[in-house]
């Protein structure tokens, strides 16, 4: 008899009992819809960190003020402002560093005619800009000239420029950060969320000057609250770390047995590590999802069990006009391989509108890869093999006169 | 169907000797215990005969038609069926045998109650491997042959007894097999509808050389055979060829 045949009758058994074939495949929709959502969702999610990852700006240290300690990293609290414009200055000089950028950062309360909105300033000097791979949409960003003389100038960030200003180009405006007025001379392009999830569009870029004293003003003058270095090639990381550690320790004058007082952290470390959580994500949710494709898997062979038990008078009739072990072997298994794919099939096609919905109603890439598809497939095809082989065995290796005086 | 004639070198299709058949069963202490149902049997049946099996009720006549068909396995004795021993068939083997070389006929008809009666009788086309059109053509031809041809897309149910018991006998020969075994295939027929039944045995015996064993509980219907063999309590008690008929 040929497969063709066999598959035939497989179908034709199914259809007969359309309320159980449909629960049983229900199992196997369900869990291959959620193996697909939770890897396209996974992915999405990885691709969404390796974007942030590109738009950080390559080989970036970070060096922030107050020390490691063993039990992992102890930030500076306010008080402890030890890092300076100055040593931002001597650091950018390091043979191995191409560039720094300090930062002092904070909140205000931002003004437009009638539009308030309060997000966070950022000092910086022009630097910063190309270090941490910031693009212009419009206009242009402050010069060394505006720095010295702490001029009150703003480059806006794309989502504040908009809450703030609407329609109108902001450009050449004037708006004002608590109470004081600033001219806007540039709209930066669109970067979406940072590593830790911060919208970094929502931001408002000020000379570093004239932030400290006209804005953030603090009680240690030329303290910063970070400060960007960028390596002059990812090669040089671990060596630009050394040099700025050992100069930094000379310029705080930090004695041999003591702690620093700062941290340098490799941003490129740690995006590589967000990666990787991201993956082991991506995998764990497959993982929880594929559990209840084993589920409905069980569920198969549960109901082919019961199958075998209903039919064995007719597997007696059967093997008694000629039909081989193969044949009853192959019926029963094609049964289960039946419900399987074709629970599978739909169960992709649901897992791929699911996937699209979420990517709809958030701002997620979402991504549904053939290998996604295949390696369903693949898994499902696997369970209907495994647990549709014990019952159609069971029914195959029954001795024909036993099947045939069934009740 | 082509007329099979019987060839004269050697005509035993079935030779048994000393065949015994026990059954084990538990008793209600859970222990097995071996209940032994056919003694001793030993039989030859040429080809072309027509063979009535009769005896009382229990006395082993379905058990040896089932070792017969290939059904069941004796506990000890031999077994030839065409001069192969039966005993060193694969289950493969087996199953192509009762496949190609054997009909059977049941008293309750086992037809595939989801399956139209064209479709029961194709099954054992399908089996051989012959494909889904031809079958279904051949099976049309042998419900036509059967005088059922209109009833192709009836389901079991939906025939009479005497209707469904000519469909399952046209499954069973649909393949063109040497030996036809029935187990009391009139015994849930009326008089008038085992008559027909037996006179179709009797003409496809006669014109087609179609070996029968049958099994009967009655006697006119076992005035049908050539040969009567009777059964007691697991024996052979009485074996003899009538001369009229
Ligand atoms: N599967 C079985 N397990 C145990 N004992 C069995 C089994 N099948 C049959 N027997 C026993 O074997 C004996 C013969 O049974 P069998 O069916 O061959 O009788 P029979 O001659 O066909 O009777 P009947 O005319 O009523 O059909 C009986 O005593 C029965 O109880
Ligand atoms: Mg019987």
């Amino acid at each position: 008899m040929n497969l063709l045949v066999i598959i035939g009758e497989a179908l034709r058994a199914l259809k007969l009992n359309r309320l159980r074939t449909g629960l049983t495949m229900l199992g196997m929709i369900i869990g291959v819809a959620a193996v697909v959502l939770m890897l396209s969702i996974g992915q999405g999610a990885q691709i969404n960190i390796n974007n942030t990852i590109a738009s950080m700006g390559s080989h970036l240290l970070i060096v922030v003020p107050g020390a490691t300690s063993s039990g992992g990293l102890r930030f500076g609290s306010g008080s402890v402002r030890t890092l300076t414009i100055s040593d931002a200055q001597a650091v950018a000089e390091l043979p191995s560093i191409e560039a720094t950028a300090p930062v002092i950062s904070g909140i205000a309360q931002l003004s437009y005619s009638a539009n308030n909105w309060s997000t966070s300033i950022t000092g910086v000097t022009p630097d910063y800009f190309s270090v941490s791979n910031w693009e212009l949409a419009d206009g242009s960003i402050f010069a060394d000239a505006d720095l010295r003389s702490a001029i009150r100038v703003a480059v806006l960030g794309s989502v504040t420029a908009e809450n703030l200003f609407g329609n109108e180009d902001p450009i050449g405006k004037t708006f004002r950060i608590s109470n004081k007025p600033f001219l806007v001379v540039g709209i930066l392009a669109v970067k979406g969320q940072s590593l830790s999830g911060r919208d970094q569009d929502d931001n408002v870029f000020v000379p570093i000057t004239t932030a400290q004293r006209q804005i953030l003003g603090n009680q240690f003058p030329g303290s910063i609250n970070h400060m960007l270095v960028q390596a002059k090639s990812s090669d040089t990381l671990d060596e630009a770390e050394a040099e700025i550690t050992q100069l930094l320790r000379q310029r705080h004058r930090i004695a041999d047995k003591m702690e620093n007082d700062f941290t340098v952290r490799n941003l490129t470390a740690l995006a590589t590590v967000a990666s990787t959580t991201a993956k082991v994500m991506a995998w764990m949710l497959g993982s929880i999802a594929s559990i209840s494709l084993l589920v409905g898997g069980i569920g198969i062979m549960n109901i082919m069990l019961v199958s075998v038990t209903e039919r064995t008078r007719e597997i007696g009739i059967r093997m008694a006009i000629g039909a081989s072990y193969r044949i009853i072997l192959m019926q029963f298994l094609l049964e289960a391989l039946v419900i399987c794919i074709l629970g599978g099939l739909i169960g992709v096609a649901l897992g791929i509108g699911g996937a699209w919905m979420v990517s709809q109603s958030t701002d997620m890439p979402i991504v549904v890869t053939f290998n996604m598809i295949g390696l369903a497939f693949i898994f499902v095809t696997a369970i209907g093999i495994f647990f549709g082989f014990y019952p159609a065995r069971k029914a195959a290796a029954l001795k024909p006169v036993d099947a045939l005086r069934y009740e | 169907m082509s007329v099979v004639n019987q060839p004269a070198p050697n005509p035993i299709l079935i030779q048994i000797d000393r065949l015994c058949k026990s059954y084990e069963l538990t008793d209600r202490s859970g222990e097995l215990i071996s209940q032994p149902v056919l003694f001793d049997i030993s039989l030859t049946i040429n080809q072309g005969e027509f063979i009535a099996i009769m005896g009382h009720s229990g006395s082993g006549k379905s058990t040896l038609m089932n070792i017969l068909g290939c059904l069941d396995t004796p506990t000890s004795g031999n077994y030839w069926l065409s001069g192969r021993n039966v005993a060193t068939m694969n289950s493969n083997e087996l199953a192509h045998v009762r496949n190609q070389n054997i009909g059977f006929v049941f008293q309750s008809f086992n037809l595939l109650k989801r399956m139209t009666a064209l479709e029961n009788i194709a099954i054992p086309l399908l089996y051989a491997g012959i494909g889904r059109k031809e079958s279904l053509k051949r099976s049309q031809a042998m419900l036509d042959l059967i005088g059922l041809g209109k009833y192709r897309d009836h389901l079991p149910n939906q025939l009479s007894g005497g209707q469904q018991q000519r469909v399952a006998i046209s499954r069973a020969l649909i393949n063109q097999p040497q030996l036809l075994l029935a187990d009391e295939p009139t015994g849930n027929l009326d008089t008038q509808t085992s008559h027909d039944i037996m006179t179709l045995f009797t003409q496809l015996n006669r014109n087609q050389g179609i070996t029968i064993v049958l099994i009967t509980h009655e006697e006119d219907i076992a005035t049908h055979a050539q040969r009567l063999i009777r059964l007691k309590d697991g024996r052979i008690v009485q074996n003899e060829v009538k001369l009229s008929n």
